[in-house]
């Protein structure tokens, strides 16, 4: 690991004004380090922001979430409100990395680095999520851009995350049997105006599938998904699973998401 | 006193391991110590046209940067092959240069090209990063069925082949195949597999410039074999100036028998700036740089009559080298492979043919039962094959083609001495519920789920020894194995063994057969080992022969003791040695109550005289001290068998595979602790099925490893296992006095046929290793298989 300034605040404002173009903030460093001490990353300022008290915490409302950006993966699993008002997103929870990771990792962190295989994007999308950063509010579908990219601008800092209570919702992953990171993930969430189908694993960046959810729109039944084809183009491919089968489990993982809400 | 030798005797060193005080190589630093970074090769091949350490030796911190044309300089030797294999003309195998540092051109990727050696890792790391290193890429060999094909890496060694080798009767085998009703082939793919131990290998070694002695301390299974490789082949130092200390050592199932470019380099590293050098290897350096294991490609063919009488058998195979020829390397897939490819089957003809190339990929050498598992892979698919061609069940052909005398002459080399297979297979049948399967069958289905059934009936030739046999097959070293027991002053006893305990329990078994052949309570022994210093020559730990050879050697050390025990004891009690017995510890004379204890003997024998209350001269002609040493050469190896019986539960709509049930039943002969004797079964059969259902090794087609990390390569865990259910059998080996067979290779062995042969019950055809969720799930679509629930 290359050497660098440590810098630990308790204030959202101080903490942006640390920022440059080569800082990082850190929170659980659950991707961070590791890129630090595999030389994958080098950064002259790392500014955590876990003592920063306003970025943790549950609240919910009778038709929101939010939850701060600090807060842990085993937090949310283990919190009787989430479990309440979305029991599928506790799940989700409870089912990211390991024990170590769900007390370390947090929401915040691992949004921003929007891993094309992490469980939270699609909840966000899914959950019609509204993402609350330091000077504004972005949408979910406008806030995750690319591969391990977002609309975060440099030194934007994300403060919560407010999730829309749906009316019934279920997420469903095949995990890589290796890193345990969805080789597909699917999230689906029926909401009063309609159904939101968040995949995560398949492509490059999470997105909703608009050929599941059109369908489910219509007709909420892992059925109504009979005769929707799902097309491996844009899909990943690697060691673990080709285009093909991930597009064939995109359906597969939907309808068991469908039949488990 | 009751005998320790069959209970379950709590490990004694895990309170060590456990709780984190376990003295581990990289837990070693010395004064004025420096650390050593190893620049490697990004590409799989490649000329070394130049290495410019200039701005490196610059850095700060930088002690040195050495290269190939260093150690070259210096005529410090390259590494070994250490088993000599003939092909099937005569002429002898051709296997390349393979310096500690390339000096003319890098061969697979992580191959090493220099070493920075620096105040700090830190800054050895960043040095490391300053050697420019000039290379002209040329085209990698990379696939095993595809190096004969391709350029030669190496100008001397045409179509990459190291040897052609064969074992058995091609005409003999051709006439059984003539007279066949069916003959059944198979194709398969054994995995590459990365051995991944626990603890990365590691290097300290630390040159003393006023005594010209070097201390190695290593992670290796074997550090006796380090010391005479370092210093007759690599020639870094004589033998009595090199210790090797091999401490606490966090797993190695192969990969640490036999020392690497890194402990070298360090040793005469070390000697060169006269400041200690230590090396711990990364994860991404373990992946890279360890040796492989497995990899085959073969073509197999089995000859039956009609009634499932086998009539002989045909194996050809493909082994990948790697880029080099390592030490074991060459005899994993020839004499630990083809004696044992025809199974645990009478077979009236036989022969194994293989075909050993060199690749561009990191060298191949002995992983976790070394050759015996791709053999049994190999005949235990081929003859589930067969029992489906011929409508027969799995057990019945099985059964029918068993020997049932011992000794059993095996087809193509091995007397095994002694066994019952339609025991243990009956045994595991019934410790399995096989009779409920079809019932287990239809609770699955009601799921969804495809359930199959597969069977492994195998047995191995382990224990590895007998030095004139490995010998006249071309071994380069003895296969004996050495003890010294060592009674303290005041009776209690340190036993000295040549083998190595990195995960085994050694600490434990080999105090269980000393205390029960010496009657010294358990706690009263200390087992030694890991110092060439400290106790007598040996050969290590692998092929699981410590117990089967180390153990005997110890029987044997303590029977001496007892021997001289009863002259002493004759005197002290002024009777004949022929009226004195040896019982539970004590000296007693015949139809008397005089006794002395073994403790009263052993502080007799380290006071030989008289001293106020102290009575004890020794017999006229007695050396003085209590202190044994035996070497023991078995004359046969050991020979454990036994039948798995897998159940797996396929997800047809994805594909993913679970072993829901497993039976072991195995014969190991005479147990000495079943605890640590489960625990290996366990971990065998871990690593097994973790061959058949999670790991492997690739190589991208321009011989970038792929899999470099856990997040690709993919190790199974515990939630992947169900509760194994456990059996034994028991048949004692006549090679040893002990009765004991090996037992820490069987599951490793037996695990992959037995989960593959269910995975193709289940879902109806064939599927290569290891059956990912996503083969698995072409093989479902395959064969119209559909949860239809869901689909």
């Amino acid at each position: 690991m290359k050497t660098f300034n440590y810098h630990s605040t308790k204030d959202v404002k101080e903490a942006t004004k640390l920022a440059s173009s080569s800082s990082a903030f850190l929170a659980g460093g659950m991707t961070t380090l590791p890129s630090m001490k595999l030389g994958l990353a080098s950064y002259k300022d790392i500014i955590d922001i876990k003592r920063i008290k306003k970025l943790s915490g549950i609240k919910v409302s009778s038709k929101t979430v939010t939850i701060g950006a600090t807060t842990k993966h085993a937090e949310v699993a283990h919190s009787k409100e989430v479990k309440k008002a979305i029991p599928s997103l506790a799940a989700l929870a409870e089912g990211i990395g390991d024990p170590q990771v769900r007390n370390r990792g947090t929401i915040g962190g691992s949004i921003a680095n929007n891993d094309p295989s992490a469980d939270y994007p699609s909840a966000c999308i899914a959950l019609n999520a509204t993402i609350h950063t330091n000077n504004r509010k972005v949408s979910a579908d406008k806030f995750f851009t690319g591969m391990f990219e977002t609309s975060l601008k440099k030194g934007e800092l994300i403060e919560a995350v407010e999730f829309q209570v749906p009316e019934k919702s279920c997420y469903k992953k095949y995990p890589n049997p290796a890193s345990r990171y969805a080789i597909v993930g699917v999230y689906v969430a029926k909401h009063k105006g309609g159904v939101n189908v968040g995949v995560t694993g398949a492509k490059s960046c999470v997105y909703n599938d608009e050929n599941i959810s059109g369908a489910l729109s219509k007709s909420f039944s892992s059925s109504a998904l009979d005769n929707v084809k799902i097309s491996s183009s844009g899909m990943n491919s690697d060691v673990h699973a080709s285009a093909d089968y991930r597009a064939n489990m995109v359906k597969i993982f939907a309808k068991k998401a469908v039949e488990a809400c | 006193m009751a005998s320790l030798v069959g209970s379950r005797v709590e490990r004694k060193e895990d309170k060590k391991l456990l709780t984190g005080r376990g003295k581990y190589t990289a837990d070693v630093t010395f004064a004025h110590q420096t650390y050593a970074y190893f620049v490697r090769s990004p590409h799989a091949r490649a000329q070394l046209k130049n290495v410019d350490i200039s701005k490196a030796e610059k850095a700060s911190g930088v002690v040195a940067v050495l290269t190939g044309k260093d150690i070259a300089n210096d005529k410090i030797g390259g590494l070994i092959a250490g088993w000599r294999i003939k092909s099937e003309d005569g002429s002898d195998m051709k296997v390349p240069a393979h310096p500690p540092l390339a000096n003319e051109s890098v061969n697979y990727v992580g191959d090493h090209v220099a070493v920075v050696i620096a105040e700090s890792l830190d800054e050895a790391r960043n040095a490391a990063e300053l050697v420019k290193v000039d290379y002209k890429i040329l085209k990698a060999v990379v696939k095993t069925d595809k190096a004969m094909d391709s350029e030669s890496i190496y100008k001397d060694i045409p179509k990459n082949l190291c040897f052609d080798w064969l074992l058995g009767d091609r005409a003999k085998t051709q006439e059984a195949f003539d007279k066949a009703d069916k003959i059944i082939k198979i194709d398969l793919i054994n995995n590459r597999l990365i051995p991944n131990a626990m603890e990365p290998r590691a290097a300290n070694a630390d040159y003393n410039p006023s005594t010209e002695e070097i201390t190695l301390y290593t992670t290796s299974q074997n550090p006796h074999l380090a010391r005479i490789i370092i210093s007759a082949f690599n020639g870094v130092a004589p033998e009595n100036k090199l210790r090797v200390i091999a401490p606490d050592v966090g797993g190695g199932f192969g990969s640490k028998i036999y020392p690497y470019a890194e402990e070298v380099v360090c040793s005469w590293a070390s000697k060169k700036i006269e400041r200690p050098v230590k090396w711990v290897a990364d994860r991404t350096e373990s992946f890279l740089s360890d040796c492989h294991g497995r990899d085959h490609v073969t073509h197999a063919e089995l000859a039956v009559k009609n009634d499932g009488t086998f009539l002989g058998f045909k194996n050809e195979t493909i082994a990948n080298l790697g880029a080099y020829a390592s030490v074991f390397g060459t005899v994993t897939p020839t004499y630990l492979f083809g004696p044992c490819a025809t199974g645990v089957y009478k077979m009236p003809a036989a022969y194994s043919n293989v075909k050993a190339v060199f690749t561009n990929t990191a060298p191949v050498d002995a992983y976790r039962g070394a050759g015996r598992p791709e053999a049994t892979y190999t005949i235990e698919t081929l003859v589930e094959k067969a029992a489906r061609e011929l409508g027969m069940d799995p057990a019945e052909i099985r059964m029918k083609n068993f020997p049932t005398e011992f000794p059993f002459q095996q087809t193509l080399v091995h007397s095994v001495d002694s066994g019952d297979y339609n025991a243990g297979l009956k045994k595991a049948m019934e410790v399995g519920d096989y009779k409920g399967f079809e019932a287990r069958k239809k609770e699955s289905e009601s799921k969804g789920k495809l359930r199959g059934v597969g069977f492994c009936s195998y047995f191995e030739a382990c224990g590895i020894a007998p030095s004139a046999v490995v010998m006249s097959l071309g071994c380069g070293i003895g296969l004996w194995e050495s003890a010294e027991v060592r009674f303290n002053p005041t009776g209690n006893v340190t036993v000295f063994t040549g083998s190595h305990s990195h995960g085994q329990g050694h600490d434990t078994t080999f105090a269980q057969i000393a205390a029960d052949r010496l009657g010294v309570p358990l706690e009263n022994i200390e087992i030694s080992h890991g110092d060439t210093d400290k106790g007598p020559f040996g050969y290590g730990t692998y092929g699981s022969r410590s117990l089967t050879v180390g153990g005997t050697a110890i029987v044997k050390a303590c029977d001496k003791i007892v021997a001289k025990g009863k002259k002493v004891a004759a005197k002290m009690l002024e009777v004949n040695e022929s009226d004195v017995e040896f019982k539970d510890g004590e000296f007693i004379v015949a139809k008397s109550n005089q006794k002395k204890t073994i403790g009263e003997v052993a502080f007799a024998c380290y006071l030989p005289g008289t001293y106020g209350e102290v009575k004890s001269p020794l017999p006229e002609g007695e050396e003085p001290g209590l202190k044994e040493t035996s070497f023991f050469d078995p004359g046969n190896f050991s020979f454990p068998a036994g039948s798995h019986i897998c159940e797996v539960e396929v997800d047809p709509d994805t594909g993913n595979t679970e072993v829901v049930k497993y039976t072991a039943v195995d014969d190991f002969g005479t147990i000495i602790n079943p605890l640590i004797v489960e625990g290996q079964v366990h971990g065998g059969l871990a690593q097994g099925i973790g061959q058949a259902l999670y790991e492997n090794c690739h190589y991208d087609d321009t011989g970038q490893l792929v899999t470099a990390s856990y997040m690709d390569y993919t190790m199974p865990r515990a939630d992947n296992f169900p509760e194994f259910n456990l059996g034994f059998t028991c048949t004692p080996a006549t090679s040893n006095p002990l009765g004991t067979k090996g037992c820490g290779e069987a599951g490793a062995i037996a695990a992959p046929p037995a989960v593959m042969n269910a995975v193709m019950n289940a879902v109806g055809t064939e599927v290569s290793m290891p059956a990912t969720a996503e083969k698995v799930w072409k093989a479902c679509q395959k064969m119209n298989k559909s949860n239809s629930k869901a689909a």
